[in-house]
Order: structure tokens, then C-alpha cells, then sequence
């Protein structure tokens, strides 16, 4: 068996949601090859070459890859699948785009999101925004997957490099054509990996509020800073700070949930965090029910006494 | 041009979810259903192109059983032209409904098909981008803002970290995400008039599609628990909580 890993990439360096993937594909068990196409992206596939149980990197390295476009993509990996039994891509705004291309390619049904893997056929996945989860078994190759990041633990490094393969490129499909970006900047650490992320709803009022109350509560705890759906559509907050079942999946050791009512939706991109808070004015908020430390009242009066009490007990 | 949209009745996003005792699946009899929301915002698009002149007829089309009609009759009455049903008692996997509306889209020379960017029962986020895959033609998913110019659609999508702008060459395919409109509601005259909308009925045999499933479901289960949490009484309790008893901070 071999099984190939679709690296996620900004060409620089390797997107974390990558480690959890390897992971997956070790539980598999099988050769790994982790495929980088990219441009000028000889670090990330040194990096890559770095994780623990990765056997090759196929590095495939052309302008038209740069931008990660689906159907080009999904071109290149279709051509190579014939040497694998499983092709796996983080269940990420990037997997999920691309993945499902490749799977209609090769005529396979792609199974989404995988949480748990029982053998190379069987896998767990939540359906209904989390509120069940099904087990399937799927007896085609190659097996498609996403893997939910969060689900599997990140891979460590190994000391010695996996051999890097160079690749030459498939042919441009010239459907699409890469405009522009626009990447929130951002000094706090990533929302998808922080250890703690604090998020604020509809409760929070405004704008100025996360930035009155909730950074400075971050600043101190080295907290991400996320939000309800609500808050977004309000636009207190940018759209990639989105919490839930269409915005990040995150599952970090410390969630505090701010003015959040905790709809199905968002608790669904939150309820696997370790240790769950939530404060809240109303006692019979759902987001209660799943909190592990609930504190009800007024957050404009309780959010300064929590930032009094870390610096006290610092 | 002619827009296409897929559409996929499910539970209400509302509605709470129970899984039968039997591990089968979800309890679904008598509880609310509707258009998938994301399904709705895709509607809501497609008119709103219509419209503004960029399009001639936007056309709704689902896969599933008889009452999925009462859901295309729903997007006509938010202003669709036509609908077709393609009828069938058959579990339906992604790929066999990218199979169904790639006969759909070829039949109808569609110049572009907009659907969800995800349905809300299954969570696949598949459909879109397999059905870009067969057709061989350009995909945007997880769309928040769209123009067509010079046979070109310019699509934003959300992507991890930010904004992403594609120019793609029609036809093409687009999924809608939350952000891309608000759906307007059906007023009651336009719930009448869709009443008399045509509604054409096909079937996977009729489009030649083999929709036998690709993976077995072995059981679908409740999440796992969540042990019972505690109320603290102020700030200084919590921290408190989180130094001592959690040691998360
Ligand atoms: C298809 C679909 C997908 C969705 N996806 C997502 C998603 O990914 N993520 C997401 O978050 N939502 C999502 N939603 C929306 C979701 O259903 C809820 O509408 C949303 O999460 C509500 O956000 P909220 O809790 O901030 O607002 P509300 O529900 O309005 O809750 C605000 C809370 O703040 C509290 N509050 C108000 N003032 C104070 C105060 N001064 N002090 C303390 N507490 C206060 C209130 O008691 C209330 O509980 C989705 C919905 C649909 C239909
Ligand atoms: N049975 C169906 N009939 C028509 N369109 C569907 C059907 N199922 C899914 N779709 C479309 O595909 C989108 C994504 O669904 P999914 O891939 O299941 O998450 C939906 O929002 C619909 O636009």
C-alpha cells in the first residue's frame, strides 16, 4: 500500500493542518509520499522532507501551481493516482476545494472529514453539523479523504530528511486565473492551532468592544481571537475569524465563548476544546450546556474583573 | 444564458437532531423540512443575475424523492422559471448526484451552475467541485461575492486567512457561501404564481446515470458526551478554576 499526502502550502513553508494528515495516513498503514506542487517551493518541500514517517516528497515546481488552483491541481494528482490505495488533503478551505475535483476525476466517491479511522476502508465522520456522526466502509481504490485536522494529533519531525522527487508538471487547463488576496493580518497566534482562543457573538455589540475588551484578554492569555457567525455578519470582525460549521474547525485546550448563544452551528466548530467557558447574561444560553465553566452576567462588567484577576494571579 | 441550480431538500437547520436507536440514521419523520440554506442563497444569486440582465432563465433542479418538489416550488416561488425533479427512492452519494446534474447541465446547455456550497445533512461539501470535475470546466466554491463580465464570471471565496479573487472562463461552476447575498423571502402572490411554473420529471435511468452508492453505512451514532460543567460565581472563581483545578493557564 501506498498513500499519498496533498500538502497544504503557501510555497514558504508548510500549513500546519499538513502534520495532522501524515498522521491519518501512518494509521492507515503504508508508504507515505507527500506531494508539494507549488512554485519556488523548495523550502516547503524541505520542510515536508522533515515530518516523521513521510518515505518521499513529490515536488512538483511550475508557475501554474503557485496559486494552488483547483483544476490544475487536481490534474496532477489524478495523473498520479494509479500507484496509490489512498490520497489524502486536510479537511481545510484548500482540501476541500480541490479533493472532491480529483475524486470525480478518477470516478471515486471522495468521504469527507474523517475523524477516526477503524481500517483502510472504515472511517468516522460527523454529519449534521456534529450532531451525529456516521461510519462508513468504502471497498474502491483509491480511497479519497479529507482529514479533519483537528481529529488527529500533528506529527513530529524526523532527524533524517525524506528523499525530494522532482516532478515535472501536467498540462495548464487554463479554466481559471488567480486575481488577487486578501490575508487578515494578524500578530496573535493562528486560530486554527492556538491552545487558546477566545470568541466573541452578537453579545459583544460592536466592533470596538473586541477591541476594548476581548484583545486585551487575549494579549494576556496568548489567545487567538475568534467569533460567532453572528458577530461576522454584524462586521465586528473579519470573516476568517468565523467559528463553526462554515467557518474554522477549532479544537484548542482553552475555549472562552463571549456573548455567544451557542447555536448548533457554531458549537460544532468548538465543542472538541478541551475546556470550554462561556460567559453569558442569559442563564439558560445553550452554549451552558456544554461549557465546562459557565459564568453568567454582563460581560462589560465581567470581562475587565477577568482581565483584573489573570493580572492579579499572574 | 441559462443558470442552473442545484438544490437539496434537508432537516431544517433548526430543527434538533436525534439519532435513531437503531443506529440507521437520524429521526426524520414528521420533522420540518426545507431548502438547504446554502441551496437558497444559490437561488437567490442566479435571480439576482437574472435580473440585472446577465442571465435569460434560471432553472432549479433536485434529486430526490416525490416531496423534494414541494422544495423546488419553494426556489420558483422566490422567482426560478422552471424546475426539474429527477425522482428517485435511492440513497444518492455526491458523485452520483455531480452524475445526475452533469446530464442536466449538458442537456440544458447551462452557461453556469451556481449551488451550495455544502448541505447541511451530509456536510460533504463535494457536489460542486465533482461536478466541475466531469464537466471539465472552471470551479469557485465558497463564493461571497460575484460579477459576470465578457465571458467571465469574477468570483471572491473565502479561504483560510482571508479573501481569494478567480477570474474563470464560462461556462463554470460556483458554490455560494453565507455571505454571498440574503435570500429574499417569497411573497404570498409569487407562492401562487409558482404554482403554475413548469415542473419537468426525470429519472436516474432517463439520464442514463448509475446512482448505485459507492460506501456502505455501517451506523450513524450520537457525538460522544460532554461531561456536565459548573456555574462559578464571579471572575476571580474562574481563574481561579483554570489555574487550579483545569492547570489550562
Ligand atoms: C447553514 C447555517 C450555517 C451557520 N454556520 C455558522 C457558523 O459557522 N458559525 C456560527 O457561529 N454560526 C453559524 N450559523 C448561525 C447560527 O445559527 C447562529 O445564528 C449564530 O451562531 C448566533 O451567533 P451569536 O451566538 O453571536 O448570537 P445570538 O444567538 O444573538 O447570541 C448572543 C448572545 O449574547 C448574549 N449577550 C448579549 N448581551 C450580553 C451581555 N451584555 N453580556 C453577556 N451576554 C450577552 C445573549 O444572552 C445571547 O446568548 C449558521 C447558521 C446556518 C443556518
Ligand atoms: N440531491 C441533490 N439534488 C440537487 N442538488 C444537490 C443535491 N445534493 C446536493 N446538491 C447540491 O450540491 C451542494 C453541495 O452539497 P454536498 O456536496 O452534499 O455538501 C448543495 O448545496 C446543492 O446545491
Amino acid at each position: 500500500m501506498r498513500i499519498l499526502v496533498i500538502a497544504e502550502h503557501d510555497n514558504k513553508s508548510l500549513k500546519s493542518c499538513s502534520l495532522p494528515v501524515v498522521t491519518a495516513a501512518s494509521e492507515l498503514g503504508g508508504e507515505i509520499d507527500m506531494l508539494i506542487a507549488g512554485h519556488n517551493a523548495a523550502d516547503a518541500a524541505a520542510q515536508a522532507a522533515k515530518i516523521s514517517g513521510v518515505k518521499r516528497i513529490l515536488h512538483c515546481d511550475a508557475p501554474l501551481y503557485e496559486r494552488g488552483l483547483a483544476e490544475n491541481l487536481a490534474q496532477l494528482v489524478a495523473s498520479l493516482s494509479a500507484d496509490y490505495s489512498h490520497i489524502l488533503a486536510p479537511a481545510s478551505f484548500f482540501g476541500k476545494n480541490v479533493t472532491p475535483r480529483i475524486a470525480a476525476l478518477l470516478d471515486r466517491q471522495q468521504i469527507s472529514d474523517i475523524t477516526a479511522i477503524h481500517d483502510a476502508k472504515s472511517f468516522t465522520r460527523p454529519i449534521y453539523a456534529g450532531n451525529a456522526f456516521e461510519t462508513v466502509e468504502i471497498s474502491e481504490t483509491p480511497v479519497i479523504l479529507t482529514v479533519r485536522p483537528t481529529a488527529f494529533d500533528a506529527t513530529p519531525e524526523q532527524a533524517e530528511s525524506a528523499a525530494i522527487t522532482a516532478l515535472p508538471p501536467a498540462e495548464d487547463t487554463d479554466l481559471s486565473a488567480f486575481v488577487s488576496r486578501a490575508l487578515t493580518k494578524s500578530d496573535r497566534p493562528d486560530l486554527a492551532n492556538a491552545a487558546i482562543v477566545i470568541s466573541g457573538g452578537r453579545g459583544l455589540g460592536s466592533g470596538e468592544n473586541f477591541k476594548d475588551l476581548l484583545e486585551p484578554l487575549a494579549d494576556s492569555l496568548g489567545a487567538a481571537i475568534g467569533a460567532s457567525r453572528a458577530a461576522v455578519d454584524a462586521g465586528y470582525v473579519p470573516n476568517d475569524y468565523q467559528v463553526g460549521q462554515t467557518g474554522k474547525i477549532v479544537a484548542p485546550n482553552l475555549y472562552i465563548a463571549v456573548g455567544i448563544s451557542g447555536a448548533v452551528q457554531h458549537l460544532a466548530g468548538m465543542k472538541d476544546s478541551k475546556i470550554i467557558v462561556a460567559i453569558n447574561k442569559d442563564e439558560d444560553a445553550p452554549i451552558f450546556q456544554i461549557a465546562d465553566y459557565g459564568l453568567v452576567g454582563d460581560l462589560f462588567q465581567l470581562l475587565p474583573e477577568l482581565r483584573a484577576a489573570l493580572d492579579n494571579s499572574a | 444564458m441559462k443558470i442552473l441550480v442545484p438544490i437539496k431538500r434537508v432537516i431544517d437547520a433548526y430543527v434538533t437532531i436525534r439519532v435513531k436507536a437503531d443506529q440507521t440514521g437520524v429521526e426524520n419523520a414528521n420533522v420540518k423540512m426545507s431548502v438547504n440554506p446554502f441551496c437558497e442563497i444559490a437561488v437567490e444569486e442566479a435571480i439576482r443575475l437574472k435580473e440585472a440582465g446577465k442571465a435569460t432563465e434560471v432553472i432549479v433542479v433536485s434529486a430526490g424523492n416525490a416531496a423534494t418538489q414541494e422544495s423546488l416550488r419553494a426556489a420558483l416561488a422566490m422567482g426560478a422559471d422552471r424546475a426539474i425533479l429527477i425522482e428517485t427512492d435511492q440513497e444518492l452519494q455526491p458523485l452520483a448526484i455531480a452524475k445526475l446534474l452533469k446530464a442536466v447541465a449538458e442537456k440544458e446547455q447551462a452557461g453556469l451552475v451556481i449551488l451550495g456550497k455544502q448541505s447541511i445533512d451530509g456536510d460533504h461539501n463535494q457536489t460542486g467541485q465533482m461536478l466541475a470535475g466531469l464537466l471539465g470546466w472552471g470551479q469557485a466554491t465558497f463564493a461571497s461575492s460575484l460579477t459576470l463580465e465578457n465571458d467571465r464570471a469574477t468570483v471572491t471565496r473565502e479561504i483560510d486567512g482571508g479573501l481569494e479573487t478567480l477570474s474563470l472562463k464560462l461556462p463554470a461552476i460556483i458554490t455560494a457561501d453565507l455571505r454571498l447575498n440574503e435570500p429574499r423571502y417569497a411573497s404570498l402572490p409569487n407562492i401562487m404564481k409558482a404554482k403554475q411554473k413548469p415542473l419537468d420529471r426525470l429519472n436516474p435511468d432517463a439520464l442514463g446515470v448509475d446512482v448505485t452508492p459507492r460506501y456502505k453505512t455501517l451506523r450513524v451514532s450520537e457525538p460522544p458526551p460532554r461531561k456536565p460543567g459548573v456555574k462559578v460565581e464571579s471572575a476571580a472563581a474562574l481563574v481561579e478554576k483554570l489555574r487550579g483545578e483545569a492547570k489550562i493557564i
